[in-house]
C-alpha cells in the first residue's frame, strides 16, 4: 500500500462538513418522516424464528395461523430452511404451544425461537443506552480535558456523536431492521470512534510540543502532519476490525447479523470522521484560540 | 543465548499450556441461553390486592420460591435473579414442557395453615387448610425476642374471632404453616389466642426465624407475576448461531493473524501469538469467575481481538516510522515502544470508559457485552503492550533481529542520516 500520505488534510474536510452536515440533515429528515424500522423487541407482539429441515409455504402456514386465530397482521416470511413469522399480538402460551405443535406436524426436526416482548422493555433499555451515552461522554470529556485539553474532548465527543448518529440514519434511510443488539452495536461504534480518535490527538499533542506555531498556516501544518503520521495505522486498524465485522455479518449467527451490519457501516464512519472531522475540528477552536490575542493588538 | 532459552520456553510452554487446557476450558464454559436453547422471562411483580408497594423482601422472597419450583421441575440450573425493584427475570435451560413450566412458575405464593384432618399418610403431612395468606395482616409478621433472648416470629391476623376459634379447636395440637406445598414449620399451640397476634418460636436460630417472617410477610401479600418479555431458543438454533459465529470469527482470525505478519513480520508473529494467548486468557477469565457467555459477548470477543489487534499496529508503525528516520533498531524499538506506550493506554482508558458506563446503566445485553469489553482491554494491555514489548526486547538483546527487513521495513525506504 502506497500513496501520498502527506495531503492537505484541513483543506479536504471543508468538504467533508458538507458531506457530513448533509448526510446529518438527510438523516434527520428520514428519521422525522420514516421513523426507525423497528424489530419486535420495540413493538408489542411476538415474533417466532423457525429452523426447518424442508421448505414450507406460506399456504401451509395460514391454515395454521387461523387454527389459532392470529392470522390478521400476521407477516410470514419463508427463507431457505427457515421461516419467520411476526404476530402483532402477543401470542399465549396455548396459541405458541398449538403453533409449535402443528409445525411439528409439517416438519418434525423444526427447532423454534420465540421471542415476546412488551415494547416498554426496549424503550427503557433505549432510554438506558441514550443514557449511558451521554454518561459516557462526560466521563470522556473529564478524561481527556485532564489528560489532554477540552478542546480535544471537544472535538472528540462531536465524532463519536457525529459516527452515532449517521449509523441511526443510515439504518432509517435503508429501512434496516433496529432490534436491541443495534443498540449494543451504536454502543460499540462510540467505543472504537473514541479509541481511533485519541490516537490521532495523542500524536497532534505530541507534535504541539516541539512546535513553534506562529501561523495559522503552521498549525494547519501540524495537523496534516500529525494525521500524515497515523494515517497508516487508522487504515490498518479500520481495515482490520473492519474484515472482522464484515465476517460475522456474512457468516455469522442470524441473531447477530444486524449488530454486524451496523458494525461495518459505524466502522467506515469511525474512521471517516477521526481523520476528516476531529482533527479539522481542533484545528478550528484552536485557531481561534490563536487568533485573539492577533486581533487584539491589530 | 540466555535471552533465546527464556524466550523459547515462555512461548513453548504457554503454547503446551494452552493446548493442554482449551479442550476443557470451552467444556466449563458457561453459556447464554441464546447458546445452548432455553428459554428467559422477565417477570414484573404487583401486588395481588392494589396499592400496597412491593418490598424488597417480598421480592427476593418470590424469586427464591421460583427457583424451588423450577428446581423441582428438573430443570438444569436454573437462574432466577432480581433487577430494580419489582422485576425477577427467570432463565431455564433444557425444558421440555414449556407451557406447563410456565403456567406453574405464574402461581402466586400460597401461604396456608394447615391442620390434621386424618387423611395424612405421613406424620408430618397436614391436609385441612385452616387459615390462608391473606388472613394474615400484611407486613403483620415482625421478628421478636423473648426473656431467654430467643427469637420469636410474632404474627397479626386481620380477624380475631377466626384465629380465636382456630386456636381454640386446636389447642395442645400443632398448627402448620406451608408455602405452597412445603412444609415450613409445625408449631403446637400453647393457648387460646384472642387478641388476633401470635408468637411463633423457632427454637433459637435467628436466620430461621427471619426466614419465617418474610415467608408469612410474603404469603399475606402474594405478589403476581406479569410476563414482560420472554425468550425461546430451540436448542438447535442456539447451537447453529454458536457454530456459525465461531466459524467467522475463526475465519477472521486467521485473516488478522496473516495480515500481522505480512506487515510487520517478526514483531508481527510475536503479535499473533500474544493475540491468541490474550483469548484464551479471556476464556480462562470466563471459566474461573463464572461468567456467562452470550452472543453479545461473542461478538464482543471478536471484534476486541480487533481492538487487540490497534495495539500491536500503533506500536510497530510507531516502530517503522522511527527506522524510516534512520535510528538503529535497538533505539527505533524503545523509542517507538515509549511513544506508543500512552497513545495505547489513553485509547484503551476511554473505551474503557465507556464499557464501565454500559456495564453500570445496561441490562441483559448490554451488560454480557460491556463485561467482555472490559475484561478484553485489561488482558489485553496485559499481553499485547506488555508481554509482547517483553517478548521482542528477549530477541532483541540476544542480538537476534539484526536487519530492518524482520521488521517488514525495507533498507530502501531508511532515510540516511
Amino acid at each position: 500500500m502506497r500513496f501520498k500520505k502527506e495531503m492537505d488534510y484541513v483543506h479536504i474536510s471543508k468538504y467533508c462538513y458538507t458531506i457530513s452536515i448533509i448526510l446529518t440533515i438527510v438523516g434527520v429528515i428520514s428519521l422525522a418522516v420514516f421513523g426507525l424500522n423497528y424489530s419486535v423487541d420495540f413493538r408489542a407482539g411476538s415474533s417466532v424464528d423457525i429452523t426447518l429441515t424442508q421448505d414450507l409455504t406460506e399456504d401451509q402456514i395460514h391454515p395454521i395461523l387461523e387454527g389459532i386465530s392470529a392470522d390478521q397482521g400476521t407477516a410470514i416470511n419463508p427463507g431457505d430452511n427457515r421461516m419467520t413469522l411476526r404476530f402483532e399480538k402477543v401470542l399465549d402460551e396455548n396459541q405458541e404451544m398449538q403453533l409449535k405443535e402443528e409445525i411439528t406436524k409439517l416438519d418434525a426436526g423444526a427447532s423454534f425461537e420465540v421471542n415476546t416482548v412488551d415494547p416498554e422493555m426496549a424503550k427503557e433499555l433505549a432510554r438506558n443506552a441514550i443514557y449511558s451515552v451521554l454518561i459516557s461522554c462526560i466521563g470522556i470529556i473529564i478524561y481527556v480535558s485532564i489528560r489532554f485539553e477540552w478542546r480535544f474532548a471537544v472535538a472528540a465527543i462531536v465524532a463519536l456523536l457525529h459516527d452515532a448518529f449517521l449509523v441511526v440514519a443510515v439504518f432509517s434511510i435503508f429501512r434496516f431492521e433496529v432490534d436491541l443488539t443495534f443498540i449494543i452495536a451504536v454502543l460499540t461504534i462510540i467505543g472504537y470512534s473514541i479509541n481511533d480518535t485519541i490516537v490521532i490527538f495523542d500524536r497532534i499533542r505530541e507534535n504541539l510540543r516541539f512546535a513553534k506555531l506562529k501561523t495559522r498556516q503552521d498549525l494547519i501544518d501540524l495537523v496534516n502532519k500529525s494525521v500524515a503520521q497515523t494515517i497508516m495505522r487508522s487504515i490498518y486498524t479500520a481495515v482490520t476490525v473492519f474484515i472482522a465485522a464484515l465476517f460475522l455479518f456474512l457468516l455469522g449467527g442470524e441473531s447477530i447479523r444486524m449488530f454486524s451490519l451496523a458494525m461495518v457501516i459505524g466502522l467506515i464512519f469511525g474512521a471517516y470522521s477521526t481523520i476528516f472531522i476531529a482533527s479539522p475540528i481542533w484545528f478550528l477552536l484552536k485557531s481561534r484560540q490563536k487568533n485573539k490575542p492577533a486581533h487584539a493588538a491589530s | 543465548m540466555k535471552r533465546i532459552i527464556a524466550f523459547i520456553t515462555v512461548v513453548a510452554v504457554s503454547t503446551a499450556i494452552m493446548v493442554w487446557t482449551t479442550p476443557g476450558l470451552l467444556n466449563n464454559l458457561h453459556l447464554g441461553l441464546d447458546l445452548k436453547g432455553g428459554f428467559e422471562i422477565l417477570y414484573e411483580a404487583t401486588p395481588i390486592e392494589g396499592g400496597a408497594k412491593v418490598s424488597k423482601e417480598s421480592l427476593i422472597k418470590t424469586a427464591q420460591s421460583l427457583e424451588e419450583r423450577a428446581n423441582k421441575l428438573g430443570t438444569s440450573e436454573p437462574e432466577v435473579t432480581t433487577e430494580g425493584t419489582n422485576r425477577i427475570r427467570l432463565k431455564l435451560a433444557g425444558v421440555t414442557d414449556e407451557a406447563e413450566v410456565r403456567k406453574q412458575m405464574k402461581e402466586p405464593a400460597s401461604l396456608t395453615f394447615r391442620s390434621k384432618d386424618g387423611t395424612e399418610t405421613a406424620d408430618d403431612q397436614y391436609n385441612k387448610i385452616e387459615m390462608i395468606g391473606t388472613d394474615f395482616a400484611e407486613n403483620g409478621a415482625k421478628l421478636e425476642f423473648n426473656n431467654m433472648n430467643e427469637p420469636l416470629v410474632s404474627i397479626k391476623v386481620n380477624s380475631k374471632e377466626k384465629f380465636a376459634e382456630v386456636t381454640q379447636r386446636l389447642l395442645g395440637q400443632p398448627l402448620a404453616i406451608y408455602m405452597n406445598e412445603t412444609l415450613i414449620s409445625a408449631p403446637v399451640v400453647q393457648a387460646v389466642l384472642t387478641d388476633g397476634t401470635a408468637s411463633i418460636s423457632v427454637g433459637g436460630d435467628l436466620n430461621e426465624a427471619k426466614e419465617l417472617r418474610d415467608q408469612i410477610n410474603l404469603g399475606a401479600l402474594p405478589l403476581k407475576l406479569t410476563e414482560k418479555y420472554s425468550q425461546s431458543v430451540g436448542a438447535t438454533l442456539g447451537k447453529q448461531s454458536l457454530d456459525s459465529t465461531i466459524e467467522a470469527g475463526l475465519i477472521a482470525s486467521v485473516f488478522i493473524l496473516i495480515f500481522m505478519i505480512g506487515m510487520y513480520r517478526v514483531p508481527g508473529l510475536i503479535a499473533s501469538f500474544t493475540l491468541i494467548l490474550h483469548t484464551w486468557l479471556l476464556i480462562l477469565v470466563f471459566v474461573w469467575a463464572d461468567f456467562t457467555l452470550t452472543l453479545p459477548g461473542i461478538a464482543a470477543l471478536i471484534l476486541g481481538v480487533g481492538m487487540a489487534v490497534d495495539a500491536n499496529i500503533i506500536t510497530n508503525e510507531r516502530i517503522h516510522e522511527e527506522m524510516k528516520l534512520g535510528k538503529s533498531i535497538m533505539s527505533a524499538v524503545k523509542a517507538g515502544d515509549k511513544h506508543s506506550l500512552r497513545t495505547v493506554l489513553d485509547s484503551n482508558i476511554t473505551t474503557i470508559i465507556v464499557a464501565v458506563v454500559m456495564y453500570w446503566f445496561g441490562t441483559g445485553a448490554v451488560k454480557g457485552f460491556a463485561l467482555v469489553l472490559i475484561v478484553e482491554i485489561v488482558l489485553s494491555i496485559l499481553t499485547n503492550i506488555y508481554l509482547s514489548r517483553f517478548l521482542l526486547n528477549l530477541l532483541l538483546k540476544a542480538g537476534k533481529l539484526l536487519k530492518p527487513k524482520y521488521f517488514g521495513v525495507k533498507e530502501s525506504d531508511i532515510n540516511a542520516l
